[in-house]
């Protein structure tokens, strides 16, 4: 009997702090990877704005809900930012597609090597850094409202009886529903409809794709619009879930190109696991199994250590260990992706 | 027109703004932004001649200029003995276990079969060896760290001549870049930046929290320095009558009073100690700078900039792609890597937190996108032209907000926060000086010279 209840323990440890913790962030690492190898697929250059696209869009989620706030309009149960996505989604779409005609479309259209996309990409890169600073400025920005937990540690230990607390944030519930309805709904649009059939082929073989009469700038401009969409959903969402401070999302970079490339460039399918790989290994390798090993060994062989593989502050460090492995191991990533 | 004449007339017209703001602002201003266009102008050699020369997409300059600034520290730094007696051995036994546990893998890498056995005990040796040094690597850090935290916390360095750290920090660059080269050349160019980009972010979290180090956030301050503090020549007699001398006219016809005298002293300690600095820069850039464009133009240069240029035919001339890559990635990141060092000396303090990427990856690509890529004398341009625009962008920021606000009701919100966000300017401008001259003037201020054809 207590050994069920250690057990019981432990799994509730580990669901708290590992599992349920990086579902969510994996579903957010997923949105990103999803539009960074929607974009490599179809226009064939690693997007390095990406970060901004997901701070931009998330800052006009937050002037949103700041405004319905004020005039008293809130979702109540929901966190008010939920109301808000849609127009923000619709801002950011413009937004990529203004950034497309005026600075991406050029060398698209002289067939420049992909490096001069990453470059200009950079200078894009920067004008939205700056543009996002001046706005809201560069400081940590807390805009969850609503009810913050479904379930609470307290609660949950009364209800059940054991030592272990569960916390279920709303916003990790919300994450992961939301995460799946997108990643449906895209599914759905690249399977089935005329559109999405067409930049699945002219991501597959551009030249062909153009000879049966696809047309690229309509291709090319669905593609923005769905990565804008995807970007401002997994930046409100992170955002909701943790803060928002511009830094931080330039920092998502890196991960979210790692779970892209893991998963097999330009793989939609592959960007999503490669999400929840990155974000999975990021929280294992840095959660202190300690106490967790407490629960399952006998007393007398209980470590000392923190067990814990790497320090909190290495989390990028992980993301990009994967990427090595992978780059070294399977250069194409599991979903046998294009190798760049 | 000509290229010399085009260089000409750039250097003379940067040479003009950076006289106006000495005259207009202050000399000790203009001279902080010189001294920083130096630096800057030598970073952005080391990435031309990674991009420039050979097209590599390096995203990981910050990495080579944050390890030439641990150089600085752990040259110049004083040593701390307590620090060694608390946690020396531990140290020690880490590194050796770490040493021992890389060749057992390499042996058992190099010797076994390839197989199941293999791929296990691999995996165990790394595994028990990683065990092993972390425990003792736990121990290691947190007796140094408890050593004075307040005051030092860390292992400080050799307490060696800070100039000499210039050196070093080129060869420490060197070495990481090494390593790099080894994980990730050879990958296509958008690989490639990600793969450094990444590594850059590693690079940075180690030194924020490898206290035992390099005290991470709590930041090293007080670094020695190569030239005179401004406080000791304040006192010193020949520098009092060299300010005397140089500042005569202008002092007589104020009365020579002490206040003044004292004045002019305090200000020309500033910029005599600017002046040294600028001296130690020059010299170090005019020597990388000519070894640079000798390089360019010998058979080495040509060979790498025909990889660039078409990789598979150079290639099936017989050019070894891989290795031209990897040498030239070496020597830029070196030259990176001593500028890092420079840049720490003249802070006279090593800060980890301020090392972010916008600042000081892609801030040195819009430098050599800016000046001409493959052009030495366009990188100079380059860095020349965006720092002085990065710095001065504020106080040009400021003098809009400024005439903004003198139309708007006094104390408004829209004013202060208008004050407050004018410094972001910079990025926007930034971001637009790139975009626009990617556009208009693809191959810079200064384009490359293409060679004539007989």
């Amino acid at each position: 009997m207590e050994y069920t209840t250690n057990l019981l323990n432990a799994l509730v440890l580990l669901s708290n702090y590992v599992l349920i913790p990086s579902l969510s962030y994996g579903s957010q690492l997923a949105l990103g990877a999803v539009g960074v190898t929607l974009v490599f697929g179809i226009l064939r250059f690693a997007n390095f704005y990406h970060g901004e696209m997901m701070s931009f869009g998330t800052m006009c989620t937050i002037f949103i809900t700041w405004w319905f706030q004020s005039l008293g309009f809130t979702a109540g149960f929901f966190p008010t930012a939920v109301l808000a996505l849609p127009l923000a989604i619709l801002i950011t779409m413009l937004l990529a597609l203004t950034a497309e005609r005026s600075v991406f479309r050029f060398y698209r259209l002289r067939k420049s090597r992909p490096v001069i996309f990453v470059i200009a990409s950079v200078g894009v890169m920067f004008m939205l850094n700056g543009i996002v600073r001046m706005f809201i400025g560069p400081d940590e920005i807390l805009f969850r409202d609503g009810q913050k937990f479904l379930i609470k540690a307290g609660a949950f230990k009364k209800m059940t009886g054991l030592s272990e607390g569960l916390a279920l944030k709303q916003t990790q519930v919300l994450t992961v529903i939301l995460a799946v309805l997108a990643v449906l709904l895209l599914f759905w649009f690249l399977q089935r409809t005329r559109t999405g059939k067409a930049m699945r082929a002219f991501s597959d073989n551009e030249d062909l794709a153009l000879l049966s009469g696809i047309n690229p700038e309509h291709v090319v401009m669905v593609t923005w619009v769905i990565t804008a969409a995807l970007a401002t959903l997994a930046g409100v969402l992170y955002g909701l879930d943790k803060s928002f401070k511009p830094l931080v999302y330039f920092h998502l970079l890196l991960p979210i190109f790692a779970a892209a490339i893991v998963g097999g460039i330009g793989q939609p399918v592959g960007a999503i696991l490669g999400g929840y790989i990155v974000a999975f290994s990021e929280v294992t390798a840095t959660y202190a199994f300690k106490k967790f090993l407490k629960y399952l060994l006998p007393l007398e062989m209980a470590p000392d250590g923190l067990m814990q593989f790497l320090g909190t502050d290495y989390k990028f460090a992980v993301s990009f260990l994967i990427l090595v492995l992978v780059l070294l191991v399977r250069p194409t990533g599991i979903l046998r992706g294009r190798v760049l | 027109m000509n290229q010399t004449v085009r260089t000409t007339i750039c250097f003379s017209i940067m040479t003009v703004l950076l006289l106006a703001v000495g005259f207009g602002q202050s000399w000790n201003v203009m001279l902080a932004i010189f001294n920083l266009c130096l630096i800057s102008a030598i970073m952005s050699m080391g990435l031309n001649m990674q991009w420039g020369y050979a097209g590599l997409f390096n995203a990981g300059v910050m990495a080579s200029t944050a390890v030439g600034g641990l150089a600085a520290v752990l040259i110049s730094y004083s040593p701390v003995g307590k620090a060694w007696d608390a946690g020396g051995t531990e140290l020690g036994i880490t590194f050796v276990a770490l040493v021992v546990t890389i060749v057992l893998g390499l042996l058992v890498w190099k010797r076994m079969r390839p197989g199941r056995a293999r791929s296990l005990s691999l995996t165990a040796v790394v595994l028990v060896g990683y065990g092993f040094m972390r425990f003792f690597y736990e121990e290691a850090s947190s007796s140094i760290e408890a050593v004075e935290t307040a005051k030092t916390g860390f292992l400080g360095g050799l307490g060696l001549p800070v100039l000499f750290s210039w050196a070093v920090g080129g060869l420490a660059a060197a070495g990481l870049a090494w390593l790099v080269g080894r994980i990730a050349l050879g990958l296509r160019s958008d690989y490639f930046a990600i793969a450094t980009l990444g590594i850059s972010e590693i690079m940075i979290s180690i030194l924020k929290n490898e206290d035992w180090l390099t005290r991470g956030v709590k930041n090293v301050t007080g670094l020695a320095r190569p030239v005179p503090y401004e406080v000791e020549l304040q006192q010193t007699e020949w520098f009092i009558s060299l300010a005397k001398w140089f500042h005569g006219g202008s002092l007589t016809e104020s009365g020579a009073g002490s206040d003044a005298l004292r004045e002019v002293i305090f200000l020309s300690s500033g910029v005599f100690v600017k002046l040294c600095y600028s001296a130690l820069f020059l010299a170090v850039l005019l020597t990388i700078l000519a070894l640079a464009m000798l390089a360019l133009n010998s058979p080495w240069g040509r060979m790498l900039r025909a990889i660039r240029d078409n990789e598979v035919a150079a290639a099936a001339l017989g050019k070894d792609v891989t290795n031209r890559h990897r040498q030239v990635f070496i020597i830029g990141s070196a030259v990176i890597g001593i500028a890092g060092a420079m840049l720490t000396t003249l802070d006279g303090q090593f800060t980890p937190g301020s090392y972010i990427p916008l600042r000081f990856t892609f801030l040195i690509w819009v430098m050599v996108v800016i000046g001409g890529s493959g052009n030495n004398l366009g990188s100079v341009i380059g860095a020349f032209i965006t720092w002085f625009l990065w710095i001065e962008a504020e106080p040009a920021a400021l003098w809009l907000v400024g005439l903004v606000n003198s139309m708007l009701a006094e104390n408004s919100p829209l004013s202060q926060h208008l004050l407050e966000v004018a410094p972001h300017m910079r990025m926007v401008l930034m971001g637009l000086i790139l975009v626009l001259v990617l556009r208009f003037s693809p191959r810079g201020v200064l384009p490359e010279k293409t060679p004539e054809r007989s």
